[in-house]
């Protein structure tokens, strides 16, 4: 598996490399967590309303750090042009878009990992009642953010705005996906048993993630060759 | 021959407009729950399908243009995607019109509402971008590859009147439910405004096209200019 092998070592790569500086990771984290911060200050934070909206805060959260760390995810590879050296390398664009897809991924579970357990101080929530379909859930919504966030962010790699344009295209393409996730995770860190639409919106969010992975390593290869 | 075209189209399309705005306001009854304010859905539905099916025509002339690198395409999927995304204000505002005097809001934040409007950011997305790129091989490539991903949303927004059981009225048209749920005349009405409306955007779309075709004319000129 040619294709794995390529974007094992471009994840590797990636990983390193933000592990060297820790300039998304750093900001990502710092920013998600002054999130949290704001919302407890500009909110009530009682705890029904949080049992109600605990799911939409901690997305939220967790979508303004997946802009910054998948805003760097090609704009590293600026520097030195070293874009162009990685696309005429052996590696194919759907190799290069998954490598760099999962080293996103795994950043945003280090965000998410830490921000939990803040969430649950700031929050005062008992957010483990489920911890296996919560971990799930963060999973398949990290990985739907670091997908589209990769693909947005080779759309937009030579752009002026480039900062402004990243998340005015990703979020309302991430809607479906995050929508998802903010109501699972509600419905999760709710006492009693799983309502009727839980399912649904599990496959809503499994849905989003086949069509558009399948979508990102069909057109990848289109979007990066110049 | 485009003028002939729109010409022709104009023909046919202005006078079906103005035949069916006549029907719908002197001809037909009101609706025994809604009463009169029912007839904005002989606007809010039709220009809906008139918006998706812009949407749909743009998404196969950027998979044209991928494949073909014809800029003729790129244009084409640009003056479709705009004539779909004023179509698609257009059954965003009558719906806010409908929902004021029927339930009392402007705005619900019930799911097909929602999809509908995050289906027109996303297309207000795609201008955003191809406005940011200089570059009109890189800016028709980045926007055929968006435009690909964008109708995802109009595909949500098109079931979601089935997925989400809420506030919004569910599916009405025979061809979608299979079966007879408002009055037969009434459901024509209903097709033959979706086909004033879609022949009213083919207007469109060809004019916006022409236009397009004059400025890639103008800039195609000025970089000659610029290099000599």
């Amino acid at each position: 598996m040619t294709i794995l092998r390529h974007a094992s070592a471009i994840a590797i790569k990636d990983l390193r490399s933000e592990f060297r500086t820790k300039e998304a990771l750093n900001g990502a984290l710092s920013f998600s967590i002054v999130i949290l911060l704001m919302i407890a200050f500009a909110f009530d934070t009682g705890a029904e309303l949080v049992s109600d909206y605990g799911g939409g805060i901690l997305w939220l959260a967790f979508t303004f750090a997946s802009a910054l760390i998948v805003n760097r995810s090609f704009a590293r590879e600026l520097p030195n042009d070293c874009i162009d050296v990685l696309v005429s390398s052996p590696a194919s664009g759907a190799a290069l878009f998954l490598g760099k897809s999962i080293a996103s991924f795994l950043l945003l579970v280090v965000i998410e990992s830490i921000c939990l357990p803040v969430f649950g101080v700031f929050f005062n929530v008992t957010w483990w009642r489920n911890p296996s379909q919560l971990a799930l859930v963060v999973l398949l919504g990290s990985w739907a953010m670091a997908c589209m966030g990769t693909v947005f962010s080779a759309l937009t790699i030579n752009l002026r705005l480039r900062e402004v344009m990243l998340p005015m295209l990703m979020y309302p393409m991430l809607i479906p996906a995050v929508l998802s996730a903010m109501t699972l995770t509600n419905y999760l860190m709710q006492p009693g048993p799983l309502p009727p639409d839980y399912a649904q919106w599990m496959r809503m969010l499994v849905g989003f993630d086949i069509i558009f992975t399948t979508l990102a390593l069909a057109l990848v290869e289109t979007i990066l060759v110049r | 021959m485009r003028s002939k075209l729109v010409m022709l189209l104009g023909l046919i399309g202005g006078p079906l407009l103005l035949r069916n705005l006549y029907v719908i306001l002197f001809q037909l009854p009101d609706e025994m729950e809604q009463g009169p304010v029912y007839r904005i859905f002989y606007y809010h539905l039709p220009a809906f399908l008139t918006a998706a099916a812009c949407y749909l025509s743009a998404m196969i002339c950027s998979i044209l243009y991928l494949k073909s690198k014809d800029a003729k395409y790129d244009a084409i999927a640009l003056a479709c995607t705009e004539t779909g995304l004023a179509f698609a204000a257009v059954n965003l505002v009558t719906g806010m019109f409908w929902g004021r005097i029927s339930w009392g809001i402007w705005w619900a934040w019930d799911p097909r509402l929602t999809w509908a409007l995050i289906c027109w950011l996303v297309y207000f997305g795609y201008l955003m971008l191809r406005k940011a790129i200089d570059d009109p091989t890189e800016r028709a490539k980045n926007a055929s590859a968006l435009s690909i991903f964008a109708f995802v949303s109009v595909a949500i927004t098109w079931k979601a009147i089935e997925w989400w059981r809420t506030q919004h009225p569910g599916p009405v048209l025979s061809i979608r439910t299979g079966e007879q749920r408002m009055d037969p005349f009434m459901e024509q009405m209903i097709y033959m405004n979706t086909v004033a409306l879609s022949l009213l955007a083919a207007i469109f779309i060809l004019v916006r096209l022409r236009q397009e075709e004059t400025q890639r004319e103008i800039d195609a000129l000025r970089r000659y200019a610029h290099a000599l």
